[in-house]
């Protein structure tokens, strides 16, 4: 379970992205942190593990209090975090298997991860996850020659080799397909369903939000505006977090969206038969 | 309906005229420098520099063959000196290029401005005033030599390694760092892979200048080819003279072909 208690992030420009945040995450529900551009939610998601320093307020990662740890108890904590990038954050010239096995990091000496000798257990432990999110042929290719798709696999993976118990996700569809956005929404799901895993995952479209999230938090200008279930984001709540927009139309436009896409596969299909 | 301009200018009419008169002084100070260019000069000697230059040719043609057997070990000098030189330049440049990137150097305040100083100092001496001062202390031969040209090379490798390190990806860094892993398996796992290919073509890259440049410090007493120069210069012997440039210059281009080659691959 995390808890946070009246966090407070104001960078040093005078910004103040959180404002006063309190909230509490149980075990095993997927939270959805939706809200405008510039609303604070990249800046919650890097406070909790210390990415970035909050000004002040608590977090608490069930009975550890994670402010004001020092470096080596940080570093300690941060292996039961895992973390997954929007644009995915895997270091392009290294190997799947590499950036993979980097999840292990906090686990082993510097010796054993300089010379890429890590243990037995944390092999099999990556070549299972590889095969989880189906890039097992991938495994010795490197990072860059992957698609968008398959980065954000192994950007699942590496944070699943940490064993974390909790995960939290910034933007993981930002640079992707609808399609694709979906299946890898899909698999997070799964994959927290499985270990029920918490996860907090942030998000700026809507639709896929509501259809994923079994809980949405709504920011904006870095307080918490809304807290509920997908179905309670009426249009006059996603008013009160984005501002005034006709939402039905957005909604209307998903469909569009999908429907083009839909279209497209049929025709790609009759394509190649 | 609303009327729209149908001009439109690319630069306001002051910048354009600051532009102008930037040219304007431009044009004033290089006939400044003309006039002072040529108030000292022996115009007799710029006349007959045509027919100097045609007599040193004649003298200096053709290269003397049956000299080539004597260079082989200078010219095996030379290039030890230039490669043993960039290794040593490149085993000092590297901490300095850490301490000097402002993503990783561990105090900014202090240790930052002392490794930008090093890399400056370095850069604005030039290897051949760095041999003269080390033949100078250590006496001469190879070792004076060697060591100039690591000592050069330090700024040169230190700079451009320290931007590549700048310049690397916040958000592979930040993605590593979340793992939990320490700071030197940040190092090894989220910088280094980064910088590798940068790493490899600036060392390459200055392996080939230093064959350049290792091919003269003889002049100053550093050993190697220059060394031959010098001693085919006090005697006039043009000959040998033009062989050794043939040398130097086939040497550098075969370095130069390496040098291509090598960045083509990691790149």
């Amino acid at each position: 379970m995390l808890t946070l208690t009246n966090l407070t992030k104001t960078y040093r420009t005078g910004d103040k992205a959180l404002a006063d945040v309190s909230l509490t995450f149980p075990k095993g529900q997927v939270v959805g942190l939706i809200g405008p551009s510039g609303a604070g939610k990249s800046t919650l998601i890097r406070c909790i593990n210390r990415l970035v320093e909050p000004t002040s307020g608590k977090i608490t990662l069930s009975g550890t209090e994670l402010t004001g740890l020092p470096p080596r108890a940080l570093r300690q904590q941060r292996r039961r975090i895992g973390m997954i990038f929007q644009e995915y954050a895997l270091v392009e010239r290294l190997t799947v298997m590499e950036n993979v096995l980097s999840g292990r990091l906090g686990y082993v000496s510097f010796l054993q991860s300089f010379t890429r000798r890590f243990p037995p257990a944390d092999i099999e432990r990556a070549y299972r996850l590889l095969d989880r999110v189906g890039l097992m042929e991938q495994a010795d290719k490197r990072a860059d020659a992957l698609s968008g798709g398959q980065r954000q696999r192994v950007g699942i993976a590496r944070a699943l080799s940490q064993e974390p118990e909790l995960l939290l996700v910034d933007e993981p569809t930002a640079s992707l397909d609808p399609k694709t956005s979906r299946q890898i929404m899909r698999l997070l799901i799964e994959i927290c369903a499985e270990r029920s895993l918490p996860a907090i995952v942030n998000i700026h479209d809507v639709p896929l939000a509501q259809q994923f999230m079994q809980r949405i938090i709504g920011l904006r200008a870095g307080r918490v505006v809304f807290d509920g279930p997908p179905e309670a984001l009426t249009e006059s709540v996603l008013t009160t977090i984005y501002g005034a927009e006709d939402w039905t139309a957005m909604r209307k436009d998903g469909e569009a969206d999908r429907a083009a896409e839909a279209e497209a596969v049929a025709r790609l299909a009759a394509l190649t038969a | 309906m609303t009327r729209f301009p149908d001009t439109w200018a690319f630069r306001s009419p002051r910048a354009r005229l600051a532009i102008w008169f930037g040219w304007l002084c431009l044009v004033a100070l290089f006939v400044y420098c003309w006039q002072v260019m040529t108030a000292n000069t022996i115009w007799m000697f710029i006349w007959d520099a045509p027919r100097q230059a045609a007599d040193i040719g004649e003298r200096m043609f053709p290269p003397r063959l049956s000299y080539l057997p004597e260079l082989l070990i200078p010219l095996w000098d030379t290039l030890n000196m230039a490669t043993l030189g960039t290794l040593l330049g490149v085993i000092l440049a590297v901490p300095i290029a850490f301490l000097a990137a402002r993503n990783t150097s561990p105090s900014v305040l202090i240790l930052r401005p002392i490794a930008l100083f090093i890399i400056v100092a370095s850069r604005s001496i030039n290897s051949l005033i760095w041999a003269l001062l080390l033949v100078a202390i250590l006496g001469p031969g190879l070792l004076a030599g060697i060591i100039a040209i690591g000592l050069r090379s330090i700024g040169f490798i230190g700079k451009l390694l320290y931007e590549a390190i700048e310049e690397t990806d916040i958000r592979q860094i930040e993605a590593v760092t979340a793992t939990g892993a320490c700071p030197a398996q940040v190092l090894n796992y989220g910088i280094i892979p980064q910088i590798l290919p940068a790493f490899w073509g600036i060392t390459v890259f200055r392996w080939d200048i230093n064959i350049r440049e290792s091919a003269i410090l003889g002049l100053v007493g550093a050993g190697g080819l220059g060394l031959k120069l010098q001693a085919s210069l006090n005697v006039l012997a043009w000959p040998q003279v033009t062989m050794i440039l043939v040398v130097i210059l086939a040497t550098v281009v075969l370095s130069e072909w390496i040098s291509a080659k090598v960045r083509q691959a990691i790149i």
